[in-house]
């Protein structure tokens, strides 16, 4: 069995070592034998015609300004992908552009390729800190959070989790992230998929199943340093 | 005035009798108290005040620059406890005065924290300021890389003299000054300063077009070649790491524009007897085995460390925290590539089961993990008959080195 990772805009979206989020998909993928095949996209690419998995990361507002528009450009098939239940993980600068707009704190706003039904506009103050969630899923999510965006999300779209620690889309509403379709959007980096190991495999999991059926004897991987990682993670101050 | 400095003073001996470090509490107090008081005593310096600022390097280069001044006739007051905020710098000021006044100083050479240079340069007069990089740190205090540059930028224009600049840092090249003074790299040694991922593309000034005054033209193992003023110098550094060899061409740079008419041949020669500072690449013998130990505190510093240090004669060790000083964010450290590294004895600090997690995606072996940095680096000690390196965070550092000097481990 093979997987193709599409990584977007590798360069300008890496600030919190969100990297390490590809890295997790394509190494637990080797442990299990399935070979992995990563095309990153960056400005002025062409979109492959297939992949299995999608992965963005976060960026500075210049960064997320330098890839807008060629987002924009492709906005139809990442949007056809993401109805059709492609797994992807959007983590923070490129969450917020997958909705319907970024508005920055100079005023000026982004507009997003609204894949997901969310708007985002930048508050005073970052919010930053150790943040748990509690998702149905994927039980307790652990991860760090640093943003300025705060996120609404639209009447249709479902939050990723509800905020135990720290402060989520917009600090208020007590939500985190979005899940829709097999698309997770979130704030959480830290990064996110080394501590929280049920959503890298749900992401392959997915892929594999609709790449080649059903996963029966889809392998699990021993996670006792991942749990002693999430639990120390959980309590430190924030 | 002379009642702050007795306050200080007074804080100083309390704090030390309560044995509790905390080497800002004076300035902390006299910050509030008596606003004015950096200004007053800096401000009447012959030379005037000198800022060192950057995300990495600054206190290795301070203490470089520091040393080469020194040699030179001058008296040079420097904050290197490391405390390289504005009441960190007070804290030093009040240590070194006396009770009447008197400030016996030709010349001020500061390392300051970015966030706090600019408010330290809203207060005292600065002649010069030297630049070293703007690399991606501990976001989870400073926000955004643009903004940090920014606030260089800031800096570097209440300068009087001039500014002295990485030419290789794109960021800090774009900065618009009425003097700079460049530094720079030769092109096979551009290695020795990794440009972020996240940069914009190149559409701003080649590096190359700018005249570098202090060229690091070659470096073979610890041996430098400098071109300065277009003529070749090298000098055999005690320094340890390239990035230094780097971090000395800044220092250079710097001291040649200060002092014009001095000889060149002479600051190299004094260059060669510079230390590394305060855990920078410290060498310390531990129960007759040798530890190296180098502060580790964001992503280019700890992948340059790695390209210089890793090495299959050495024993590692890897200590992180996440206390407010070492940023409590460890995402950066998958911004680092490990994989240099074959194995790795003990993974320590609070963070140690990330530091594992994170070599496990590396495939890199870890023989153990302690999260007690003291109970960790008794095991290393005694982990084999090689010689030892420590890369630890800010915080785990300074605990190592307190170990290390304080007795004997085993």
């Amino acid at each position: 069995m093979n997987l193709t990772i599409l990584h977007l805009y590798p360069k300008e979206m890496n600030l919190y070592g969100d990297h390490g989020n590809v890295l997790v998909l394509k190494r637990r993928c080797e442990w299990r034998g399935i070979k992995v095949n990563i095309i990153e996209h960056n400005i002025g690419d062409e979109l492959p015609a297939k992949c299995d998995i999608i992965f963005g990361g976060g960026g500075q507002d210049s960064g997320q300004q330098r890839i807008a528009e060629d987002l924009r450009n492709n906005g139809k098939a990442l949007k056809a992908w993401a109805e059709d239940g492609m797994p992807t993980l959007l983590v923070c600068g490129i969450y917020q552009l997958f909705g319907n707009f970024f508005k920055m704190q100079d005023g000026v706003t982004i507009e997003g390729i609204s894949v997901l039904d969310i708007e985002t506009e930048a508050g005073d103050k970052r919010l930053i800190g150790n943040i748990v969630i509690e998702s149905g899923k994927f039980g307790d999510i652990v991860g760090y959070e640093n943003h300025s965006g705060l996120t609404e999300l639209g009447n249709d779209i479902k939050p990723l989790g509800k905020v135990t620690r720290g402060y989520g889309n917009n600090g208020s509403d007590g939500a985190e992230g979005v899940f829709y379709k097999n698309t997770i959007g979130t704030y959480m980096h830290g990064p996110l998929l080394p501590k929280n190991p049920r959503i890298a495999d749900f992401l392959i999991k997915t892929a594999l199943e609709r790449k080649y059926g059903a996963q029966k004897d889809f392998e699990k991987l021993p996670d006792k340093l991942e749990q002693k990682a999430r639990k120390i993670a959980m309590e430190r101050p924030r | 005035m002379i009642g702050s400095i007795l306050l200080g003073k007074g804080i100083q001996t309390a704090t030390r009798v309560r044995g509790n470090g905390g080497s800002a509490l004076p300035g902390l107090v006299i910050e509030r108290m008596n606003p004015k008081f950096v200004r007053e005593i800096l401000g009447k310096l012959k030379y005037g005040v000198v800022v060192i600022s950057g995300t990495n390097g600054k206190t290795t280069t301070t203490k470089i620059v520091a040393e080469l001044l020194e040699k030179q006739g001058l008296k040079v007051f420097t904050n290197d406890t490391g405390s390289n905020f504005v009441r960190g710098v007070i804290s030093a000021i009040v240590k070194k005065i006396s009770i009447r006044g008197k400030f016996g100083y030709d010349i001020a050479v500061l390392e300051l924290d970015e966030a706090y240079a600019v408010k330290f340069a809203e207060i005292v007069p600065i002649e010069y300021v030297l630049l070293l990089n703007v690399q991606r740190d501990q976001l989870d205090r400073f926000g955004e890389i643009d903004h940090t540059a920014k606030l260089l930028e800031m800096v570097a224009q209440h300068s009087k003299k001039a500014v002295v600049i990485n030419r290789e840092d794109p960021r800090l090249r774009e900065i618009d000054v009425k003097r700079p003074v460049y530094f720079g790299l030769s092109e096979d040694l551009m290695k020795l300063f990794p440009p972020d991922e996240d940069l914009p593309e190149d559409t701003g000034k080649r590096s190359t077009e700018l005249p570098a005054l202090v060229r690091l033209k070659k470096l073979v193992k610890d041996r430098a070649t400098y071109e300065i003023d277009g003529k070749d110098f090298s000098a055999t550094l005690k320094l340890k790491g390239g990035y230094n060899a780097y971090n000395a061409a800044g220092a250079l740079a710097l001291v040649k524009t200060i002092l014009p008419k001095s000889s060149t041949e002479q600051f190299i020669a004094d260059l060669s007897g510079v230390e590394s500072a305060f855990g920078r690449g410290e060498s310390f013998t531990v129960d007759g085995v040798t530890v190296e130990l180098l502060l580790v505190k964001n992503p280019s510093a700890f992948q340059l460390s790695l390209d210089s240090f890793a090495s299959d004669d050495y024993d590692y060790m890897i200590a992180i925290n996440d206390n407010y000083a070492d940023g409590r964010d460890v995402s950066w450290l998958y911004n680092v590539d490990f994989s240099k590294l074959k194995q790795v004895a003990i993974c320590a600090g609070m963070r140690a089961y990330d530091m594992v997690l994170r070599l496990k995606y590396d495939e890199i072996e870890v023989d153990s993990v302690e999260q007690d940095v003291d109970k960790a680096l008794r095991q290393f000690v005694g982990y084999s008959g090689k010689p030892k390196r420590i890369f630890a965070t800010y915080t785990a550092m300074l605990e190592i080195r307190k170990l290390m000097t304080g007795k004997s481990l085993l």
